[in-house]
């Protein structure tokens, strides 16, 4: 089976105090940990589990810049056959459509039986994969959290909804699934693993390679537009405890027992 | 300005709660608009929905097709493009079903797209303005999307609170012949219900409940310490479940469990919204995180902002020796 997997370099939101710049038209990025966006991480191994078992090979995409192919190279060393940058200053600014635009012309000059991408990003807009999949008329299914490749080009596959429960789905070949976290235990990949993979040239697709319109993506084709970052004024917010560990774990035991918490 | 429509979610003739804010929505996006329901569905249980919703629309559309009977997102998405006006603006409740269907059909309808969206400041000429949050809920940025050729908007559940209103009085208006037939490349199969785990975390007045913060399986142990001296019960938020480190039966969330405790010791858990919608009851909450922007501050009674694995055997042994002094 011939995989493609869309991936995207993000800050590590776990890792990160995210702080505006002082024109509050973006993040501070200076400091910032970045990674690869972690249910993209597990789709990756999705991918690669799906290959061992039935054979084929996992191809790995990014729309983005240089600083990206790091990322291409952390997913390679875990498996992925390919990896490939998608690079052109005209990409610069899209949207959730735009950035779909341009995979799905990317995707339309392979043979993929099979395009997976994270349930969502950094932005929580959870909006590529169901755009690519209705640009390609592929069927989709989002939350994915576990998939079986059945006979006669279908898969089984499960999503999360709600209190836990599992939505068992048929779905055919070609399709785009966007995977939630925790459907594998993506395996660990080590230095010694990146750097053998460190010199291995990695294909760059522009604009004209893929054969997008320009017109068609980047920041003057959005119908949707971020103007403004802001820290929201905090409601109620939590009352903060300040002074010795010791105070404080007297001060949360008082207000624990004072609301019927300790035995 | 556009139509603006709504897709109800039900289930066995009983609405989603999300109906009502939906309503809400649409009202805040056009204070004049008189919102139209969609729903889609196959027998009574179709008609009974369309019929509470006489309280909250004017118009609710009926679009019967025995396909629709489950809600499968691309029968849906198929049904929609045929019955909805274009140009319209189309408001879906952001779970696991508008995940599954308002994207690609934004791509169908040739509309926007915007997602997620917490509250809506108002329209100026083709630009709706609204706000979302980024990286994590740890900020949020105001957005305007271009409705010059129709809108998807997907609403974050719980974000819009409508106030208790008068009827609206509404009709119920059949659009099933519209439809024609519908066919899908994906089919739903079943729905499997979790095992029941071995704690049943909704029972229990006291969660001391564990996410991303607590870094390794060992250190759970130190969770249990504390909940074996409160009598409480271990809880989690959805990375320790992702790791493996607990079972999804202990996970708090709208993928997990909904819980009502008394009290809720959030400890090392960021405060995603999908986490906090698993928290009802307005316990008193206490929240423990090293990250001092994390979001779970925003909702928490009392928070601290420190190192959970220094922390909690510190607060375990407080509760220890406060028990051992009562005792003598």
């Amino acid at each position: 089976m011939e995989i493609l997997v869309c991936v995207r370099r993000v800050p590590d939101t776990s890792e990160n105090e995210i702080e505006l710049n002082p024109a509050g038209n973006d993040i501070e990025r200076d400091e910032l940990v970045y990674s690869i966006n972690e249910s993209d991480n597990y789709a990756v191994e999705e991918a690669l589990q799906i290959v061992s078992r039935v054979g084929g090979k996992v191809t790995v995409v990014t729309v983005g810049g240089d600083d990206d192919e790091e990322i291409l190279r952390r997913e390679m060393a875990m498996g992925a056959s390919h990896g490939v940058l998608i690079s052109d200053d005209a990409f610069s600014g899209s949207d959730g459509r735009g950035i779909a635009t341009i995979l799905k012309a990317f995707a339309q000059k392979g043979q993929y039986d099979l395009i997976l991408t994270g349930v969502q990003a950094d932005d929580g807009a959870a909006q590529v994969g169901g755009m690519l999949a209705a640009m390609l008329d592929y069927p989709f299914a989002s939350l994915v959290n576990s998939i079986e490749v059945l006979e006669g080009r279908k898969l089984k596959i499960s999503r999360e909804i709600e209190g836990g429960n599992k939505e068992m789905n048929e779905i055919d070949l070609p399709c785009v699934l966007s995977i939630q976290t925790g459907i594998n235990e993506p395996r660990y990949v080590g230095m010694r693993g990146i750097r053998q993979i460190a010199s291995v040239p990695i294909p760059t697709f522009s604009a004209s390679d893929l054969g997008v319109d320009p017109a068609a993506v980047g920041q003057a084709a959005t119908k949707v537009k971020r103007v403004d970052y802001f820290v929201p004024a905090v409601g109620r917010g939590a009352e903060m405890l300040h002074g010795s560990r010791e105070e404080i774990v007297d001060k949360v035991l008082e207000l624990v027992a004072a609301k019927g918490g300790l035995k | 300005m556009p139509r603006i429509f709504a897709y109800i979610v039900h289930k066995d003739g009983v609405v989603d709660d999300s109906a009502t804010e939906l309503a809400f929505a649409a009202r805040k996006i056009d204070p004049s608009a008189s919102p139209v329901a969609i729903l889609t569905g196959w027998g009574a249980g179709l008609d009974a929905a369309c019929d509470t919703l006489r309280s909250s629309f004017t118009e609710a559309w009926k679009v019967a097709s025995e396909p629709l009977v489950y809600p499968n997102a691309e029968l849906v998405r198929k049904a929609l493009v045929k019955v909805l006006p274009p140009g319209s603006i189309l408001l879906v409740s952001h779970d696991h079903f508008g995940i599954d269907l308002a994207p690609g059909l934004s791509i169908k309808m040739n509309s926007a797209f915007v997602s997620d969206v917490l509250d809506i400041t108002g329209v100026e000429g083709p630009q709706l303005n609204v706000v979302r949050q980024e990286f994590g809920g740890q900020v949020s940025a105001h957005v305007r999307c271009d409705i010059s050729s129709g809108a998807v908007v997907t609403i974050r559940p719980g974000a819009f609170k409508a106030p208790a209103g008068a009827s609206a009085g509404g009709s119920v208006v059949d659009k099933s012949s519209d439809v024609g037939v519908l066919s899908a490349k994906r089919r739903y199969l079943e729905t499997l219900v979790p095992e029941v785990g071995d704690v049943d975390i909704t029972k229990h007045n006291v969660l001391v409940s564990i996410g991303r913060g607590i870094q390794e399986e060992d250190n759970v142990a130190l969770a249990q310490e504390l909940a074996d001296e409160l009598g409480a019960a271990v809880s989690c938020s959805r990375p320790v479940v992702d790791a493996k480190w607990m079972e999804k039966s202990r996970q708090v969330g709208s993928s997990g469990k909904t819980v009502k405790p008394k009290v809720y010791l959030a400890c090392g858990i960021s405060g995603a919204f999908q986490h906090l919608a698993g928290i009802k009851g307005n316990p008193f909450i206490v929240a423990i995180n090293k990250n001092p922007k994390a979001p779970i501050f925003q909702v928490a009674d009392i928070g601290i902002v420190d190192d959970l694995l220094e922390f909690l055997p510190q607060l375990t042994n407080r509760v220890r020796e406060m028990r051992c002094v009562a005792a003598k």
